[in-house]
């Protein structure tokens, strides 16, 4: 009997599902194109996040441009700095993390971490890919259609979404909202995938409490999305209704430059409803990956097991459950009914409890442990800084009446950018430079990584954490220029300026890691199977990277947890999830291929 | 070691940075006070639990760094622990939640005999009405707005006659007594703010919303738009003047009412009519 989720067991149940047939590449485009293998769409996904990502890097410099040295940069409009927000805010959000975490991380590690061949619905996964290339493709169009994208900031609110005066109020914002609707059409079948995969396809031994919790993050995180877009999807359908057909789903009786519109009856509120309750649950589906993946990276890293995992997982389940009920939090100064306050500001400072508990547990996991300080393990702990520094400014916002005077100043764009921009993106990085070796069968360049880690880190905190203080003193976000404004000092401009001038260099910093990755794929330090010396299961594999199918002949069989570092009696200071239990004590077959592995006792 | 430094340098900096910030709350001019309270007293929490947890991270960093012949201590739960953080850590929110639902309280409940007046945004520009004599507001429609009626006022409404429009001016305010604001736009979303106010809420298109406020400072203050309503979300502002009332009522008395206005748009036309009908010479 199994007591406790770090209980070793011989036991190993009989395998209750008939091994997969897989779909295996007949020619050069079904094995680099059309290709059904998760670790190939898992690659597709990524590079076109992390592309797109870049051209919403690349307009963050612009706006940046603009806010750090006003009237100094004549091709940047009001028009166009309304539309570097939003397309900023909308590729960052969705389409790079979003994408990122579910589609890149969730194909790659899901059917390798816990044990199966491929996801249980390989062609259903490949579609999933190419529907979101098209999202991003008319993404990428409505910056070359007559008025250019949507200017609406990411939040899309109407009337002024669809109305003149917005820049993009014509084909702009329908565009979005179409790209907005395959997006969500796209990602759920890759969601159902992951979902059904880790429910359905765990290997022998796999329970659900020996999971790595990178899958209970990425799993949570894709419940939440298949829950949660569905509200988003709803929106974008009723908002390009009255875009296109002219009907009121979300549009009141408008005068508008003196003129009468042909609207009335609808609700704008409606939709921040809509949106929100997509939204609030979106910062989870970015988060919740991230807590998963950071849980890893630092127990691998410490070579300690993580601390508190039953707690761990139940952490993430019930902020996966609360971040349904704290969605107008978004909206306490919206003109939605006051008395909402209450129940919104308590639902959103009790999901601090369970969020603040996760942080606790990853700083016990490095007491007593034996801190490698690696690259991945850096980016790891930089995670943990700028995630409770971000954490506690959400509790700012969180509570009701605080957020009166800070909500939609550069306070809230300073909180939102640590908490789900910079610490996410961090892990991004971490969990980049962790699995690279198992993707390529080389390690990323250490030295380069150095200067990248210290730069993006220092840089992105120095950028945010004085943004803070301007939201303090009364700075609005969203606004293309101060002008005279009484209270707003000199040294305001000076700090703007600054920040922007940071922001360049962190920008400009990315090209090492882009550089590293290329240069590490030619000439990168060969790695072999395991070079961190971990213990789950896609570090067993047979080969490096893995092949189609993942493990070889036999699929491996799980006897105990993922965090198994410094067991006591153990060989060596690492056990591997499929190491059966007679050889702990030798090592006799440690980090040995899978398929060598002892068989189970029947 | 230098990474330990590192961070424990950045728990420091910001600390330092905090207190030495030149950038904090301007000077506040209303009743609002209860709301920078809580801020400082989220502050103190929270900043107390991010400088722990730092300097905690930081010191495992340097006393367990890796080292070939130790191994990490297994000791995979402590649920005596975990119950005390989950304890603390409540403690520590009901410390903020309770605060903050206390003043929110005050915030949604108008006091009796709150003066009203009404905001109007549109785009990008803000317009004020007063009761006028009587105390009350006419009532007023979207679909009513014209040139001669840019409120909207329902001219069959007898309150709305005396009703005072300002458009284009500062707004006025007078000190000390508690005052509702009842705020409405016309196209799309707007959203009040004074930074020396600290309070403020979204105007919606069909909807009325409300808040309160005391003024406390005299002064005269910036508005501006605080939830984006297109390009010239930045360029709508205005002034609110906040003066003793024997100024405030000095100044009513020079503006026009709704009865006012649409007598001087009616002879107006009148005028531009007989001119237009005025035959050629």
């Amino acid at each position: 009997m199994v007591d406790a989720a770090h209980d070793e067991s011989a036991i190993v149940p009989p395998a209750e599902v008939e091994e997969m047939e897989l779909f295996h590449p007949q020619s050069w485009v079904t094995k680099y194109v059309f290709c059904q293998d998760a670790k190939v769409i898992a690659i597709q996904y990524s590079f076109t996040a992390i592309a797109i990502g870049l051209v919403a890097l690349v307009l963050s410099w612009m706006m940046r441009l603009q806010l750090g040295f006003p009237e100094t940069f004549s091709f940047i409009e009001a028009e166009d700095y309304y539309q570097f927000i939003t397309m900023h805010g909308m590729i960052m959000v969705i389409y790079l993390l979003t994408a990122l975490f579910l589609g890149g991380f969730g194909n790659y590690l899901i059917p390798l971490m816990v044990g199966a061949r491929d996801m249980v619905f390989p062609y259903m996964n490949m579609l999933s890919y190419w529907i979101y290339l098209l999202a991003v493709l008319i993404l990428v169009a409505s910056f070359f259609v007559p008025g250019g994208p949507t200017g609406a900031g990411w939040t899309l609110y109407p009337p002024q979404a669809i109305l003149e005066g917005t820049p993009g109020s014509g084909a702009g914002i329908i565009l979005m909202l179409v790209s907005l609707a395959f997006f969500i059409i796209g990602f759920t079948m890759g969601g159902l995938n992951y979902v059904v995969t880790v429910l359905q396809a765990r290997t022998r031994g796999m329970t659900l409490m020996r999971l790595p919790l990178t899958i209970w993050g990425i799993f949570m995180a894709t419940v939440l999305a298949l829950l949660a877009f569905p509200a988003l999807f709803v929106g974008a359908v009723m908002m390009s209704l009255d875009g296109i057909l002219g009907t009121s789903f979300f549009m009141p009786a408008i005068v508008q430059f003196s003129e009468h519109l042909e609207y009335g009856g609808g609700s704008p509120i409606l939709f921040q409803h809509l949106f929100w309750f997509f939204g609030h649950p979106e910062v989870y589906i970015v988060a919740l990956p991230a807590f998963g993946i950071v849980s890893d990276l630092i127990s691998v890293h410490a070579r300690r097991h993580i601390f508190g995992y039953r707690l761990m997982v139940w952490a993430i389940v019930i902020i996966g459950g609360l971040s349904f009920i704290v969605w107008a939090h978004h909206m306490y100064v919206s003109g939605m009914n006051p008395w909402f306050g209450f129940f919104f500001a308590t639902t959103t400072l009790i999901i601090a409890v369970p969020t603040a508990l996760k942080v606790y547990n990853w700083t016990l996991t490095l007491w007593r442990a034996n801190i490698q300080l690696t690259i991945p393990m850096l980016f790891a702990l930089a995670f943990i800084v700028t995630f409770v520094n971000g954490g506690i400014t959400g509790l700012f916002l969180g509570n009701v009446v605080v957020d009166v005077p800070l909500s939609d100043t550069m306070f809230v764009v300073a909180h939102f950018h640590m908490v789900m921009g910079v610490a996410p993106i961090l892990v991004i990085f971490g969990a980049i430079y962790h699995w690279f070796p198992k993707m390529t069968g080389r390690l990323l360049n250490v030295g380069m990584g150095h200067v990248h880690f210290w730069i993006t880190f220092l840089g992105a905190y120095a950028i945010f954490l004085p943004l803070h203080y301007l939201g303090f003193l009364g700075v609005p976000r969203r606004y293309y220029e101060m002008s005279d404004t009484s209270f707003i000092p000199q040294s305001a401009e000076t700090l703007n300026a600054f920040v922007s001038v940071i922001a360049l260099v962190v920008g400009v910093a990315q090209l090492i890691f882009l550089f590293n990755i290329a240069w590490s794929l030619a000439k990168g330090k060969k790695s072999g199977p395991n070079p961190w010396k971990a213990t789950s299961l896609e570090w067993q594999t047979p080969e490096t990277p893995p092949g189609h199918g993942n493990f070889g002949p036999t699929l491996p069989v799980v006897y105990r947890w993922a965090y198994a570092y410094g067991v006591p009696g153990a060989a060596d200071d690492y056990v591997p999830q499929n190491m059966h239990p007679d050889q702990v004590a030798t090592g006799e077959g440690g980090g040995a291929p899978a398929g060598a592995a002892a068989q189970p006792a029947e | 070691m230098i990474a330990a430094l590192i961070m424990i340098l950045v728990a420091v900096g910001t600390v330092v940075f905090h207190f030495m910030s030149p950038w904090w709350w301007t000077p506040i001019a209303s009743n609002w006070g209860y709301i920078d309270n809580t801020i400082v007293i989220t502050f103190w929490i929270t900043g107390v639990v991010f400088v722990a947890v730092i300097l905690f991270m930081a010191y495992c960093m340097l006393r367990f760094r890796y080292r070939e012949d130790r191994r990490a201590e297994y000791e995979p739960e402590n649920k005596k622990l975990e119950w005390w953080l989950t304890v603390l850590t409540s403690i520590g929110v009901a410390g903020m939640l309770i605060p903050g639902l206390f003043v929110w309280n005050q915030y949604v409940t108008v006091p009796e005999g709150a003066a009203e007046i009404e905001v109007v945004g549109q785009q990008w520009q803000w317009s004020f009405r007063y009761p006028g004599k009587d105390g009350v507001l006419g009532t007023s429609n979207v679909r009513l707005i014209s040139d001669e009626n840019p409120f909207g006022i329902n001219p069959d409404d007898p309150k709305g006659q005396d009703d005072v429009l300002v458009s284009g001016d500062d707004m006025h305010l007078p000190i000390g007594g508690p005052i509702k604001f009842l705020l409405r736009s016309i196209d799309v979303l707007h959203d009040f703010y004074v930074p020396q106010f600290r309070a403020k809420m979204d105007m919606v298109p069909g909807a009325v919303t409300f808040f309160w406020l005391t003024p406390t400072r005299p002064g005269t203050f910036d508005i501006m738009c605080f939830e984006l309503c297109g390009v010239g979300h930045h360029v709508m502002r205005g002034n609110v003047v906040v003066e003793a009332q024997a100024d405030y009522d000095t100044w009513m008395q020079e503006q026009e009412t709704f009865a006012q206005s649409v007598a001087r748009a009616k002879s107006n036309s009148a005028t531009a009519v007989a001119l237009q009908d005025r035959p050629a010479q």
